[in-house]
């Protein structure tokens, strides 16, 4: 019979362990499952000595166990100690497989390891990271076979075998080489996920012969062994026959096994198939199974501190006990600027009665969403945010209303009632507002960061088609017919559907019939032409846009090619029904056929100027596609002083953010390593304080809320984020002239590794939003070679060079 | 619109203006003027042309001090530059009419050579600023030097190996070659290089050319050109150490070419900051007799 408890906690990630600390302080009877021997795998993993921080700084900590910022070992060392204190029941070894509601109710708990176990309620708190794939031969568990690799500097003299094709197995591999024979073992017949750099280096060294490589071999077993001079032998399947090797080591980076099938296996239901998604929970932390609770990442919460708090309350609520969430008192101060405020319910309640595409989410979800929110009750006649800001921020009028500014010179101006939404062009271009607001009487709205927005677009299929619905009208109706009403544009609005395009994918073929007008949404397109055999670019049109209304206008061909300069969206309006809206309205037809001449006035002169086709697709394949600010260096004119590194260095505390000799060049026109201030950062993806903002400039800066974890540096395709430390204080310019004080302005500190180098942050350009007058490092060229542009400039700098 | 402008033509010549005028204004007052005597130092117009010539001079030195003030905001680098360019140049025409061309061996004509010193050899700056960027980027071909150094590295450990199958005698030639191999250096050497892969090329041909005797006839004697070699290995005897030498070949010219590039990419570096070690002391050394012509001036008057 298997063993029964009130809480199962599966997981000891800082969630679970604080929800069984907490269990145990109250006497309930509780298991803690861990598949790994130690504690918090995911923080265990961290590399030695890494500064954990505790944001967000504001919320108090609820839990038995102490946590505040300071290294990896204090804080496992004081888990460790509370678990121990509290006399937690930890079972190590037992990795979950399988969880089932019994029909009596409770449920039982399967493991790998062949333990049972029944209980009342589970609580998961297993993270994102997922379970570490093994080699799954026998022996995948000898001391001799590693799954992770802290320091490839600790061994030297060794032959290691290296499993896997990934990236990290890669970067192990090649970092092993430089002083142990490493032998890598690739299960595929080729390193298709991995970076190039890293595909480069590793297939090097196996031409080179440096590093033999087996393509596709079946590993049958890993033995350890007593005699001989190595620990142990690796027994092989190869096509040629069956092999052994003689190692001291094997180091396999498989990858981890996403915990979703899991998840899914226990019959909680995810909202959509976005890998971002996560499944819907009530307040009291409890999924769409009765009884089955979910705390921490895999709920959404990334940051330590909110899990633990999740992990206490969440025994509370199992319990029957009624807390208050730890986030009311910042709830309440959040909103305590609402005209007519009583509580916090109270507010909740009455955006789900208001807000039709708030109504939709769980009240959870909504604290969660006002808590990344802020809330404002503007005078009448504020600006709320102006034409061309650069923000994307997501706004929800609560109460009362405001007035979209549509035309600034004839002052015509669109009300906004109660209950609508506006800022989702931002939200979802990434590009400049395309109106001001300003606010009406008794406006109340709640402001959205970027992120949460996304996140609940991604988690609630019908916020999504809610605001895609009102997208296309406005998208529409703000492009083509501005001057009349919205509902002139119902049939063309019926017609349109989004369309989604891969980078390099053809939006249309020139000679294709055209059928239909391309509006962007977001990402850009190339338009090119066959000439002489040649494919030769000669536009590149921004999100905001349209194309394809050429074919419609005049000839019923396409003139031109189009593809996706990088992963694009697009709404796909009907030919007939286009055409039919320009046939009814004469502004729109002259304003058209305006566009349409000019465009094809400089497609002519494009085409007589190859070359500036060519730097136009260089550009492009450097990630200008979706820049919107990027910085170029003419090296005609580049004197290779690197006064613009230095004064990136000084006026951000130290650190250069920009490489300038790194990066391609072509036709003397170099991008350096440098942000691109992308239109939908990359970066900004998984932050998990959401430290990474856009200020209305177009900016995409760091906040100081960092906690240095690296998933920018990693997310960012172009490597211009890095970690680094503060560096030691430099002597003012005086007393380096007169008495030769430490380092001189612009040059680098005597000792780099003086400041404190275990608290890294992450560090990006910013383009100097701080300093008037526009970026250090163009202020900087002496000689003039470095300016930075948009991509609305591409077309007439592409021009001017060729 | 954003776009590249070099120093000359910054915000439409506005600088190249502004000195114009001021030669032109200083010409005009210098021919108009009627001094008692020759035209000198002395005289009012002297004065003046003294006084704007001594603050240009401070204005200039303080070129060096901007150029480290990276967050000031007073106008850009590039416009400081294209006005130090040019009101530095006028400097020469306003610092004659100054002295009304009197010249003598004396500390006032030591401040005229000085100062004449650091313009010239500003101009030569600028020579080196025009010229060369265009050159370093075709040279580079996209590489960093970086990537450069660690090419020459992997070329060197694939020719020992090379070198090592072949013959005791190549190796040691190809070892040799590559422990004497030096990239920069001072600036004489960074301006004359050697390059010892030529050295260990050469020796490589000669061991081909001894291995080619009996098999291809009487060689010629100054048969020590690569393609001779290509001949003679596409002419037979292809055995394993022929292929190795060939290969062995490809891989010192294509080092000899990387030392090529990379030592000519530091030559035209160093050509663009050598100048600067003449204008940046003579500058201060500059300052220093300005100021004993400034103060002899008055205490002898």
């Amino acid at each position: 019979m298997a063993e029964r408890f009130q809480i199962a906690i599966v997981g000891s990630g800082p969630g679970g362990l604080s929800a069984a600390a907490h269990a145990a302080e109250l006497g309930v009877s509780h298991v803690l499952l861990e598949a790994e021997p130690h504690l918090s795998n995911t923080i265990y993993r961290y590399q030695k000595g890494k500064h954990v921080m505790d944001e967000p700084g504001i919320l108090p900590l609820r839990s038995p166990l102490e946590f505040k910022a300071g290294t990896r070992e204090a804080i496992l060392g004081a888990w460790n100690d509370g678990v121990a204190r509290l006399a937690v029941n930890v079972k190590h070894g037992h990795e979950v497989s399988k969880i089932t509601a019994q029909p009596g109710g409770g449920f039982l708990v399967e493991c790998a390891n062949k333990a049972q176990m029944i209980a009342d309620r589970v609580v998961l708190g297993i993270g994102l990271q997922g379970n570490i794939r093994k080699l799954g031969v026998p022996g995948e568990d000898l001391p001799i076979v590693q799954y992770t690799l802290d320091d490839p500097g600790a061994f030297s003299g060794e032959t290691i075998v290296v499993v896997g094709a990934g990236d990290a197995a890669i970067e192990n591999a090649l970092a092993l080489a430089k002083q142990n024979t490493v032998i890598v073992i690739n299960r595929r017949d080729e390193f298709a996920r991995a970076k190039e750099g890293n595909l480069r280096g590793i297939c090097k060294a196996i031409e080179e012969g440096t590093m033999p490589c087996y393509y596709n071999p079946g590993p049958e077993k890993v033995e350890a062994l007593n005699v001989g001079r190595k620990k142990g032998r690796l027994v092989l399947q190869t096509p040629q026959g069956r092999a052994q090797i003689l190692i001291d080591r094997i180091i396999a980076r498989l990858g981890a096994s996403a915990p979703r099938g899991f998840v899914e296996g226990c019959g909680v239901k995810f909202p959509s198939k976005d890998p971002s998604a996560v499944p819907a929970i009530s307040p009291q932390y409890e999924s769409n199974v009765p009884g089955l609770y979910i705390v921490g990442a895999l709920a959404g919460y990334p940051l330590i501190k909110q899990a633990m708090n999740q992990g206490y309350e969440v025994v509370e609520y199992i319990l029957g006990r009624k807390v208050e969430p730890a986030d009311e008192p910042l709830l309440r101060d959040r909103l305590k600027n609402v005209p007519n405020f009583r509580s916090v319910d109270a507010f909740i309640a009455d955006i789900q009665r208001n807000v039709p595409l708030l109504s939709q989410i769980t009240p959870l979800q909504l604290r969660e969403f006002l808590l990344d929110s802020e809330i404002h009750a503007p005078k009448p006649g504020a600006t709320v945010f102006a034409k061309n800001d650069y923000t994307n921020t997501f706004f929800s009028i609560v109460e009362g209303e405001v007035e979209v500014v549509v035309d600034a010179a004839q002052n015509r101006r669109i009300k906004l009632k109660r209950g609508e939404f506006f800022g989702e062009m931002g939200l979802i271009s990434g590009r400049r507002r395309a109106a001001t607001v300003l606010a009406g009487p008794g406006a109340v709205l709640i402001e959205t960061p970027r992120r949460s927005m996304n996140r609940l677009i991604q988690s609630v299929e019908a916020v999504k088609r809610e605001i895609d619905k009102v997208f296309i009208a406005r998208a529409l109706q703000s492009r083509f017919t501005p001057e009349s009403p919205i509902e002139r544009l119902n049939e063309v609005v019926e017609s349109a559907r989004i369309v989604q395009f891969k980078a390099g994918d053809i939006v249309f073929n020139e000679g294709d019939p055209g059928d239909c007008v391309h509006l962007i949404r977001r990402g850009s397109l190339t338009i090119s032409r066959q000439i002489g055999g040649k494919d030769v670019v000669l536009s590149y049109v921004a999100a905001g846009n349209y194309v394809g209304e050429m074919a419609l206008l005049g000839d019923s061909r396409r003139s031109a090619t189009v593809r996706a300069a990088i992963a694009s969206e697009t709404i796909r309006v009907e030919g007939e029904a286009f055409k039919r809206l320009i046939q009814r309205d004469p502004i729109l037809r002259a304003r058209l056929q305006a566009e349409y001449s000019a465009r094809t006035a400089s497609n002519l002169a494009m085409q007589q100027m190859p070359a500036g086709g060519d730097i136009i697709s260089f550009l492009i394949a450097q990630g200008a596609g979706e820049a919107t600010d990027i910085l170029l260096i003419d090296e005609a004119l580049c004197v290779r002083c690197d006064n613009c590194e230095k004064a990136c260095a000084e006026t951000h505390g130290g650190t250069s953010r920009l490489d300038r000799e790194a990066g391609p060049t072509f036709a003397n026109v170099h991008v350096p390593t440098s942000c691109r201030h992308c239109e939908h950062p990359h970066c900004m993806k998984d932050c998990p304080p959401d430290a990474i903002h856009r200020a209305p400039n177009g900016e995409v800066y760091i906040a100081d809320n960092c906690i240095g974890c690296g998933n920018c540096e990693r997310n960012c395709p172009y490597g211009v984020i890095h970690l680094a430390a503060k560096p030691p204080k430099k002597p003012g310019l005086l007393s380096w002239l007169m008495f030769g004080a430490g380092p001189g302005p612009g040059e680098a500190p005597y000792d780099p590794k003086a400041g404190k180098s275990s608290e890294k942050k992450a560090v990006k350009c910013d383009m100097c939003k701080d300093l008037k007058g526009g970026p250090a490092c163009v202020r900087a060229c002496p000689t003039g070679a470095a300016i930075r542009i948009g991509p609305e400039e591409f077309r007439a700098y592409a021009r001017n060079r060729s | 619109m954003a776009m590249h402008e070099s120093i000359f033509d910054y915000s439409r010549y506005r600088y190249l203006w502004v000195s114009m005028v001021l030669s032109l204004g200083s010409i005009v007052a210098y021919l108009w003027h009627d001094p008692i005597g020759e035209p000198n130092g002395g005289s009012w117009l002297g004065y003046t042309l003294g006084t704007i010539g001594a603050l240009l001079i401070l204005w200039l030195l303080w070129f060096g001090i901007r150029k480290r003030s990276y967050k000031s905001r007073v106008g850009t680098m590039r416009g400081w530059l294209s006005a130090h360019v040019y009101l530095g140049t006028s400097l020469i025409l306003i610092a004659f009419l100054h002295s009304g061309f009197q010249v003598g061996w004396n500390i006032h004509t030591l401040a005229l050579v000085l100062m004449l010193i650091v313009i010239f050899s500003g101009f030569f700056g600028v020579y080196t600023y025009v010229r060369y960027p265009a050159v370093m980027t075709r040279n580079r071909d996209s590489a960093t030097r970086q990537s450069l150094l660690d090419e020459i590295a992997e070329l060197d450990a694939q020719a020992l190996q090379l070198a090592d199958t072949v013959d005791p005698k190549v190796h040691a030639a190809v070892l040799r070659s590559i422990e004497r191999t030096e990239i920069g250096g001072s600036f004489i050497t960074l301006l004359r290089p050697s390059d010892e892969t030529d050295n260990a090329l050469d020796q490589v041909k000669t061991f081909m050319e001894q291995r080619d005797k009996p098999a291809a006839g009487a060689p010629k004697k100054d048969m020590s050109t690569m393609f001779a070699m290509v001949d003679f290995l596409s002419a037979g005897s292809a055995d394993a150490k022929s292929d190795a030498l060939r290969k062995l070949l490809d891989t010192l010219a294509r080092k000899r070419s990387l030392t090529d590039r990379i030592t000519r990419d530091l030559q035209v570096q160093a050509l663009m900051e050598i100048w600067l070690y003449v204008h940046v002391p003579l500058s201060m050394a500059l300052l220093a007799a300005l100021t004993a012509h400034v103060v002899s001036v008055f205490f002898y008057w």
